[in-house]
């Protein structure tokens, strides 16, 4: 949804209307996981509404007020200073507003910091419901270090890793153009789509604090120094998605994002299989087709 | 008002008035122990603080206006010599816009917020609403200023010492100061600096705050309980007491900082034993009572104008005094909806968000008891009022997005974006800093004895209303689509919204002029303001006196009775 359709970047005109922002966007990115899922409805559905509904209201109060109540219209001030009905009311009131807001939002909550276990269901969109989307338990771990300034992501099981490093905009214009400035990387993540992915994330023992986030996936969690954190995302569509580093780490802080490409259970096969066997580069060349 | 003046005797007595005379020259000012003057000095402060703070966020915005980096890799090679195009310094200018960050963040919370209004508004005012002839402590009083001027130029200091390293001067984490950034990230002299420079602001901030509880517990006229106290003096207690029980954990953190820094501790040093979370525990604990500290205040000042321009008493005194006492209370108990992503527990994850939902309570109640003080009542729009009703709906708006962000679901996509700076800009600058404005706007004419131009003061308000939501309405959206904070450079596709922010802040600028030659021209054209130019709507015990008030007031101290309470 391009406001300013001059502006749209090539993936958009791609088709590609996920894993990055949109020129001029004023909403959250569209969403391919199941918690990004439920943070847009709750956003969107309750929190939104909640939210626009009562700055209707003080700002209609407030404009009735002074209309009504200017000194010209009401030359002499009424004196009282209590109404206990209208007390009760706006304390009540608030109160109820809160529970409905809490209930969904610990829902939301909990699903965020549960890692599937292939029998739990989660809320997806729906949620008011108990849990209908099935998320399979993680079938890939990957453990992602933050680094002044770029990432090492690790494939636990498998034993390789690949360091991501933003690309300078030299580089970016010689190997990969139609991605956006400041968010494309030389060596992107490659996971399965519809695979549960385990992300540990920490950083540099002898470093700063960073935060691996990746908007389209709902997921953002710090990386610290001597901490090994835990989330977890199932990517519903392959592509390209991108976050940033989201804790002050220095002068590069800007300059360290994150590109996690999604895709199929067969070319992620093939990739896993050439880097497995120590060949990095033969590797992305299964994934150069996709581009 | 006849009746009230008949009550009391607002000026010196005979004798008073023969043996001691007001002090002149420098020694007034320097040695000063009258509240007034004291109040006047934290005001004149704070401004040549906000000039600082402000310009520094004028070239952040001048930065942001375009994606791509055009100024600080400039302002980076005049600083240190370097040729402009060069990557020394691009990288320079990089950690410079980090500087600049931290340094506007801690100059308006240290050296604006809280100096104008529990330095200046608290001290000028509470002693005269309470009927006191000064504060418990004036000596205290004279050195908690003076403390400040030697803290502001620690932090100064510390932005032309070496911050990361070699051509890397000055502090570049955050006014939150988190290690290992703060201690390994940082190796040079600028933060121990920035550390002392908070060390005494903080010794100056406790010493005011011991002050102004005392004052208020035992210097009340014959007459005025507490719950006959005007709300501004409650809002200044409560205030008083969490400056008194938080500072003194931040005190204990950036101790623990310096020594981790300095005296080879290890108490933030994970491969040492140490936790990085612990500093953040720590420094929440202080943080979020201090940005109650920044509003409450506020909320103290709101309720006499709006009450004033309405002509009518406030409504539901007691609920009033008592949701900020719930406030600053219940402040104490939910630091860590700031650390939501740092790996906490689904448990305390979940006691965070219901603990800070809950105080959005006792707030509406605030909002809705001003809303009903109008109500019924017969409103003058003079610029306190304008600035007063401003702060009721735009504080509304930075308070519902912090019940966003209260929520740890929603916070996972929002935290360290734009949408965090765009909520807690609305509460301070379209929140605190119009309750300052409106102060001004209200008591100025009672510490100055002058009016001012009422056009220009209007025209200060209403450019800055249009100012301040330009620059912050749109980095909600900036948020949302996942724009991080503390960043000079961004994806191409933000551009949008950032540039009409920038333009935002051009137009607060023009307004600030507004403001700086509305108060020139209100010294220079010396119209008598009178002992109160609000009528009387305006029932406080500040009006009772002359404008300025003489330099000892109440040396008989006034019966209180229901006509000069609150």
């Amino acid at each position: 949804m391009a406001l300013i359709p001059a502006l749209a970047t090539a993936q958009e005109e791609a088709g590609y209307t996920a894993g990055h922002p949109l020129p001029g966007q004023f909403h959250l990115q569209r969403s391919v996981t199941p918690i990004m899922d439920s943070i847009t409805a709750f956003h969107d559905g309750i929190l939104m509404w909640s939210i626009s509904l009562i700055v209707a209201l003080v700002l209609g109060l407030l404009v009735w007020i002074m209309f009504r109540y200017n000194a010209k219209r009401n030359p002499v001030p009424a004196g009282f200073t209590h109404n206990t009905l209208v007390e009760i009311i706006w304390t009540v009131l608030p109160i109820v507003a809160l529970i409905v807001i809490a209930i969904p939002s610990f829902g939301v909550l909990s699903d965020q910091l549960t890692t599937p276990d292939g029998e739990r269901k989660y809320l997806g969109s729906n949620i008011f419901s108990f849990g209908e989307v099935e998320v399979p338990a993680p079938e890939l771990t990957i453990k992602a270090t933050g680094q002044q300034w770029y990432w090492d992501y690790e494939y636990v099981d498998q034993g390789v890793g690949l360091t991501s490093l933003m690309l300078n905009e030299t580089d970016r214009a010689a190997t990969k153009p139609g991605q956006p400035r400041l968010l494309a990387v030389d060596n992107e993540l490659v996971v399965p789509v519809d695979t549960t992915v385990r992300m540990q994330v920490t950083a540099d023992p002898l470093g700063v604090i960073h935060a691996f986030a990746v908007p389209s996936f709902g997921i953002k969690i710090d990386a610290v120094p001597g901490r090994l954190n835990e989330t977890w995302f199932n990517a519903r569509e392959t592509g390209l998605y991108y976050g940033q580093c989201s804790e002050l780490c220095g002068k590069d802080h800007a300059f360290m994002p994150i590109a996690v490409r999604v895709v199929t259970k067969d070319e992620f096969a093939a990739y896993m299989a050439a880097f497995e066997a120590g060949d990095y580069t033969a590797a992305n060349a299964t994934l150069a087709a996709i581009q | 008002m006849a009746d009230t003046t008949a009550h009391l005797e607002a000026h010196a007595t005979g004798h008073d008035a023969a043996s001691h005379h007001t002090p002149t020259g420098w020694r007034r000012w320097v040695y000063s122990t009258n509240h007034k003057d004291i109040g006047i000095m934290y005001l004149v402060f704070a401004i040549v603080a906000g000039i600082i703070g402000g310009l520094l966020s004028g070239v952040m915005r001048m930065e942001l206006q375009e994606p791509g980096i055009q100024i600080f890799h400039g302002l980076a090679s005049m600083v240190y010599g370097l040729d402009v195009n060069g990557g020394e310094a691009l990288d320079a200018g990089k950690h410079m816009y980090n500087v600049f960050t931290t340094a506007h963040a801690l100059i308006m919370v240290f050296f604006v917020v809280m100096p104008a209004t529990m330095g200046g508004f608290a001290n000028y005012f509470a002693p005269l609403m309470i009927g006191a002839p000064d504060t418990a402590f004036p000596r205290i009083n004279n050195i908690a200023f003076w403390l400040l001027p030697p803290a502001f130029i620690l932090l100064m200091m510390s932005l032309f010492f070496e911050g990361t390293g070699p051509g890397a001067l000055g502090f570049g984490g955050g006014w939150t100061i988190y290690p290992p950034l703060s201690t390994t990230g940082h190796p040079g002299p600028a933060m121990d600096f920035a550390i002392l420079s908070l060390h005494v602001a903080g010794v100056s901030s406790i010493l005011g705050a011991i002050n102004l509880i005392t004052t208020i517990f035992n210097m009340r006229a014959p007459g005025m309980t507490l719950h006959k106290m005007p709300l501004f003096a409650w809002s200044v207690l409560v205030t008083a007491f969490l400056l008194l029980l938080a500072l003194p954990v931040l005190a204990g953190a950036i101790t623990m900082l310096l020594t981790d820094r300095n005296f080879d501790t290890a108490f933030f040093k994970p491969d040492q034993g140490g936790d990085p979370i612990l500093f953040q525990h720590l420094f929440w604990f202080f943080g979020h009572p201090e940005v109650y500290i920044m509003i409450l205040p506020g909320f103290g000042i709101i309720s006499h104008i709006v009450s004033t321009f309405s002509r009518k008493p406030i409504f539901g005194y007691m609920a009033m005094a008592y949701a900020m006492v719930a406030i600053g209370f219940v402040g104490f108990v939910v630091w860590a909806h700031h650390m939501y992503t740092t790996g906490l527990s689904l448990d305390v994850q979940r006691y965070f968000v219901a603990a800070t939902m809950v105080i959005a309570v006792p707030t509406g109640v605030k909002i809705f008891s001003w809303i009903a003080t109008m109500w019924g009542g017969s409103i003058t729009f003079k610029s306190p009022m304008l600035w007063a009703i401003g702060f009721i709906f735009l504080f509304t708006v930075g308070g519902v997005t912090g019940v966003v962000l209260a929520n740890a679901g929603a916070d996972r996509a929002l935290h360290d974006t734009y949408y965090v700076v765009a909520h807690f800009h609305y509460v301070l600058s379209l929140g605190a800093v119009f309750s300052i404005f409106a102060a001004w706007y209200y008591w100025f004419p009672k510490m100055s004895g002058y009016m001012y131009n009422e056009f220009l003061a209007q025209a200060h308000f209403w450019i800055m209303f249009i100012g301040v939501n330009l620059i912050f309405f749109p980095q909600h959206f900036l948020g949302l689509a996942g724009m991080p904070r503390r960043y000079i450079d961004y994806p191409d596709a933000f551009g949008f919204f950032n540039r009409i922010s920038s333009i935002g802040y051009y137009i607060t600028f023009v307004a600030m002029i507004i403001f700086f030659y509305a108060t020139w021209e209100a010294f220079r054209k010396k119209r008598v303001a009178g002992d109160n130019p609000w009528g009387d709507g305006a029932t406080t015990l500040e009006w009772t006196l002359s404008s300025p008030p003489p330099f000892h007031q109440f040396t008989t101290l006034p019966k209180i009775d229901s006509t000069n309470a609150h």
